[in-house]
């Protein structure tokens, strides 16, 4: 049921940073009762650390979702492009440039390649991007049987460096925030993305080539990945072969989305958003591995606040006229 | 149909397109593929495959180690000692673990024996362990935040080998670094605790094999992945071994640790081939799977390896079977608790701290079969004496 | 029926290249091994069918069928006569989940794909905690039976997939596959049209839940304890139910044909398997053949008088 309403944005972002910001109050008073504290230096780090690869993937399968699409080939695309990365980097400084050339070059690819499945041969995005998930997986895993490649010590400090409490990695997070709310909030491609993912029939009526904007929010939202990709790359200084699928990034990306608010339709939802959700959960992370939770619990919690914030923006949206 | 044909054709372009540019120029070598063909079905050796640490760990099977014969987890093969007076320092002490994972069953009996060996110690003060959930970046930012909460010493089991070891080269110049189980690639760790390690494991199987399986005899070897460097030690021993030999490989398979896909593969070999006439494999927890095809099929099973797990060695024990189980001891999971209070005490440790790792044999099995034990417990845990024994580990007190 | 199509001339072509290969593969023995292999995939695909022709998706049976086979080893430990209760209980908690995952998505009106991820989530933690992390206990042999045994040369999994898979087209024969194919296809106008619309769907995510109690019970049977038993499947279901021409959104496609779909995918990893395509490039082949046979069938779809627009969404 998709409302041509488009609903401001903002809403279930300021809800969910509220709540952000409770779990961080929360979460001192849990730790400090434990002996420790919750926000020293390091865990601040740690969180941005923790956050920025899942936040860039985040960020360009919001993208995806909002046109009404999603993507799961996202963490084989993060394998795949750590390994292309790492490989032509080969240890190299001058190499870089040529580098992540590549990787934006095969990201895009392979966006381009997840769009057209969709829009021309008229496959689900679900099944689209499995199947392109599949072929990435088997291409890696047939050339590749553990980490290869190098990555010279200056490209590193996009992984590593930071600027007092900020990381670089945090930066070109935020970077691509912002490219991303400027392109959604300020550019036609921004206001068709939400057109088509509100109501795919209405787009194309008022005049809107559909298929070319899915296809576009599919290559940006590769791109993305290829970037987190390099990302994970400058943090391990090798190309790794599982790097994407041991972080979930597909289905964890997914979460963050819809637990910013973004309808898992389309069409409706931001950037903000999602910044809130990948921070929440990094939040939310960093207060297990202070109390040291085991994962099993950390699974059912996450489990659990993601439908619970998705029925509560349910609800709210439920109250308003249809 | 011209529709969907043209459509076809036009995604096998786009895919073909997409491998291509997906190949980086300096590629490495595709490792043990399937295709090439030598006498005895093994393949190409692995690129992980290292000819002197063979030959180093295949000597050490024989020799005595050094330290208290009935706690193997305190002993060392040839060790070469190192003064480490430099990190004494007065208790309590806190200890840090930056754990891999505890996804699966080897890594959660041996979880429980660290857990179990730190409460024997009241020297230590407090004992922080996070774990990466499988996560090389999740592991890199763990040990950076648990230098930040002032341990004395810090443990790690890496989730990789070669991504790990920037962040532990970090920490060694703050703190004095414990490494166990899988290595990394700098010596700046204090101590370096393992057992013989995995060519041991695999030569040790595949010889058994040799032995027990007539001349000419077709071998089916079934393997977990490719690509994990503590497997493709053990199935490059292997090879090396069955390339010497008179055994025929059949097949190489990969199994993902899963027993249901295991035990597909098998009954499609047994089909295929009429008789197998031995099983070799990379890791004992699909091995039960691997010897119920053969029932399912109403053959006899043959000579077959596994680890020490209760279910394969209750397996082992009711069928009566031609079976050798080599390990890789979970009781290595106390040894980086005793070299940490060593190191901080002052004391000597080995370098490489080469632990035993004794296998299986028809005659020891009784020694190591606990029926009160869970079926997936690895019966090398060297935690029957310590406290909360067998609860803790899921057992019945008997 | 005529989605079908597609689906069944590519399981054909399979099925002659895995004899051309392997000529005991016609023989009886041969192709009911083949089906007992099937068999849990393919009840899986008849379960998940129920829920995608409702319009919505089950993400959370893989994790189910896991936590079920560690509940039953936990539960039974070898003990015989434990056997049938704990089968019953664990029919009950497939209807459970199937139920709480239903009731969140059609009363709290959150997207199933995000019900069924979060219930994935809790499943594969909660199971995992009870039991320490590692599976524990055994299962008995009257449980192991299912999955391993058979009545004369016929496996029981082959028997109970007969009588599931003829149960499933019973069903959507009667009303309810009616009001299900109606809700599936326009929720609004279903509803306008008296359909209990929130009612049919909870009762197809329980078929779901009850689809992966059963195929926990047969792969747990088949091969014992193991903490992977159910990795993946969600995937593998919902792909063998888009195989058989099934749409995602619902409305669309026969049980019988997403069925073929799970046997057709079984056949392909069969075949794959038998040609020794090199382990890795499997997963290649395999999407290819996926996103092809499946765009085969959905070019034609303009042909068709209404053509079905937004196929491209995720979820509605």
């Amino acid at each position: 049921m998709h409302l041509l309403t488009r609903a401001r944005p903002r809403d279930p972002a300021q809800v969910l940073f509220l709540a952000l910001l409770g779990l961080v109050a929360a979460g001192w008073a849990l730790v400090a009762l434990d002996g420790g504290q919750f926000l020293t230096l390091e865990s601040v780090v740690g969180i941005q650390q923790r956050s920025a690869a899942l936040g860039i993937v985040a960020i360009g399968q919001t993208l995806a979702i909002l046109a009404g699409s999603l993507d799961l080939s996202v963490a084989y695309l993060i394998s795949l492009t750590s390994l292309v990365a790492a490989e032509i980097m080969a240890g190299q400084d001058g190499n870089i440039g040529q580098a992540v050339a590549a990787v934006l070059a095969v990201s895009a690819l392979v966006g381009l390649v997840n769009g057209l499945v969709i829009t021309g041969l008229r496959v689900h995005a679900f099944i689209a991007t499995l199947g392109v998930a599949l072929i990435i997986k088997g291409v890696v895993d047939h050339l590749y049987d553990g980490p290869a490649g190098a990555v010279p010590e200056s490209f590193q400090v996009l992984g590593y460096s930071r600027i007092g409490p900020v990381p670089v990695s945090a930066l070109l997070w935020a970077g691509v925030a912002v490219a991303a709310w400027f392109l959604l909030s300020r550019t036609r491609l921004g206001y068709r993305i939400y057109a088509v993912g509100g109501n795919e029939e209405v787009a194309r009526l008022s005049g809107i080539r559909t298929g070319r904007v899915i296809v576009l929010a599919h290559v940006l939202c590769s791109v993305c990945a290829g970037v987190a990709g390099l990302l994970l790359a400058s943090r391990l200084g090798a190309g790794a072969p599982t790097v994407g699928t041991d972080g979930g990034y597909d289905l964890e990306s997914i979460a963050a989305v819809v637990l910013g608010g973004t309808a898992l339709a389309g069409g409706k939802g931001g950037v903000a958003g999602t910044v809130a959700g990948v921070l929440l959960l990094a939040v939310l992370d960093t207060l297990f591995n202070q109390l040291e939770v085991n994962s099993f619990v950390k699974d059912v919690v996450r489990g659990v606040v993601i439908v619970v914030a998705v029925a509560v923006y349910a609800r709210r949206t439920q109250g308003r006229p249809a | 149909m011209p529709r969907p044909k043209a459509a076809i054709a036009v995604l096998a372009a786009l895919v073909l397109t997409g491998c291509t540019t997906d190949k980086p120029t300096a590629a490495t070598e595709p490792a043990a593929s399937a295709a090439s063909t030598q006498d005895s079905g093994t393949g190409a050796q692995s690129k992980f495959f290292v000819q002197a640490d063979f030959d180093a760990q295949l000597a050490m099977r024989s020799q005595t180690p050094e330290g208290p014969e009935d706690r193997p987890w305190e002993q060392a093969i040839a060790p070469k000692m190192i003064d480490t007076a430099q990190y004494k320092k007065d208790g309590p002490y806190h200890l840090c673990f930056s754990n891999a994972a505890i996804d699966n069953p080897w890594r959660q009996v041996g979880w429980k024996t660290m857990q179990a060996e730190v409460g024997l110690h009241e020297e230590i003060g407090k004992f922080t362990a996070l774990d990466a959930e499988g996560k090389d970046d999740k592991q890199i930012s763990d040990i950076a935040e648990l230098q930040a909460k002032g341990c004395d010493a810090l443990i790690v089991s890496p989730n990789t080998t070669a991504t790990l070891t920037p962040a532990v080269t970090a920490a060694c110049e703050k703190v004095p670094v414990i490494v166990f189980d899988r290595g990394v690639e700098t010596d700046c760790p204090v101590t370096f605790i393992k057992p013989i390690g995995g060519y041991a494991f695999g030569a040790d199987a595949a010889e058994f094999l040799t032995e027990k399986v007539p001349a000419g005899g077709k071998v089916l070897a079934l393997r977990i992945l490719p690509g994990v460097d503590v497997l493709e030690t053990r199935w490059s021993a292997a090879k090396v071994v069955f390339d010497q030999s008179d055994l025929q490989v059949v097949g190489v398979e990969f199994t993902d640790g899963d027993a249901a896909k295991t035990k597909n593969i098998v009954s499609d070999y047994i089909q295929r081939h009429g008789k197998i006439d031995g099983v070799w494999m990379d890791a004992g927890a699909t091995a039960v799977a691997a010897i119920e095809a053969f029932e399912d099929a109403g053959l006899p099973v043959p000579p077959i390896n596994g680890e020490d797990q209760q279910d394969f060695l209750q397996k082992w024990k009711d069928a009566g079977l031609t079976a050798v189980a080599p390990t890789y001891p979970t009781y290595q999971w106390r040894t980086p608790i005793i070299a940490a209070l060593r190191i901080l005490g002052g004391e000597q440790v080995p370098e490489t701290w080469n632990l035993p790792q004794p296998k299986v044999t028809g005659e020891t099995l009784g020694d190591y079969l606990q029926p009160d034990m869970p079926p997936l417990h690895y019966a090398l845990c060297g935690c029957e004496d310590l406290p909360g024994f067998p609860e803790a580990w899921g057992g019945k007190k008997s | 029926m005529r989605r079908a199509l597609p689906v069944l001339a590519v399981l054909a072509a399979l099925l002659t290249a895995i004899a051309l290969v392997n000529p005991h593969f016609l023989e009886p023995a041969g192709f009911l091994a083949f089906l007992k292999r099937a068999a849990p995939l393919v009840i899986l695909a008849a379960g998940q069918y129920f829920v995608i022709v409702s319009g919505e998706f089950d993400l959370s049976v893989g994790s189910l069928v896991t936590a079920e086979v560690v509940i039953a080893a936990r539960l039974i430990d070898g003990d015989e006569s434990a056997t049938w209760p704990v089968l019953a209980l664990l029919i009950a908690a497939g209807l459970l989940v199937g139920l709480v995952n239903g009731v969140v998505t059609t009363k709290m009106r959150v997207p199933s794909f995000i019900v069924t991820l979060g219930m994935l989530l809790v499943l594969s933690g909660a199971v995992f905690l009870w039991t320490g992390g590692a599976p524990r206990g055994a299962l008995s042999e009257g449980f192991r039976v299912f999955g391993r045994g058979g009545l004369g040369p016929v496996p029981w999994s082959v028997l109970i997939l007969v009588v599931l898979g003829a149960a499933a087209i019973r069903l959507m024969r009667a009303d309810f596959g009616k009001t299900l194919m109606a809700a599936g296809d326009n929720e609004r106008a279903a509803a306008l049209s008296g359909v209990r619309v929130d009612r049919v769907k909870i009762f197809a995510f329980m078929l779901s839940g009850l689809a992966a109690a059963v195929a926990a019970i047969l792969l747990g049977g088949f091969a014992g304890v193991s903490a992977q038993v159910g990795q993946g499947l969600e995937f593998s279901a919902i792909t063998a139910v888009v195989l058989g021409g099934v749409t995602l959104g619902g409305g669309r496609g026969s049980v019988p044909a997403a069925m073929a779909g799970a046997v057709t995918l079984e056949a392909l990893f069969t075949l794959l398997n038998l040609y020794g395509v090199s382990g890795a490039l499997e997963f290649t082949v395999q999407g290819v053949i996926i996103i092809a046979a499946i765009a085969a069938g959905a070019v034609r779809l303009p042909r068709k008088p209404t053509p079905r627009t937004g196929d491209a969404h995720a979820a509605s």
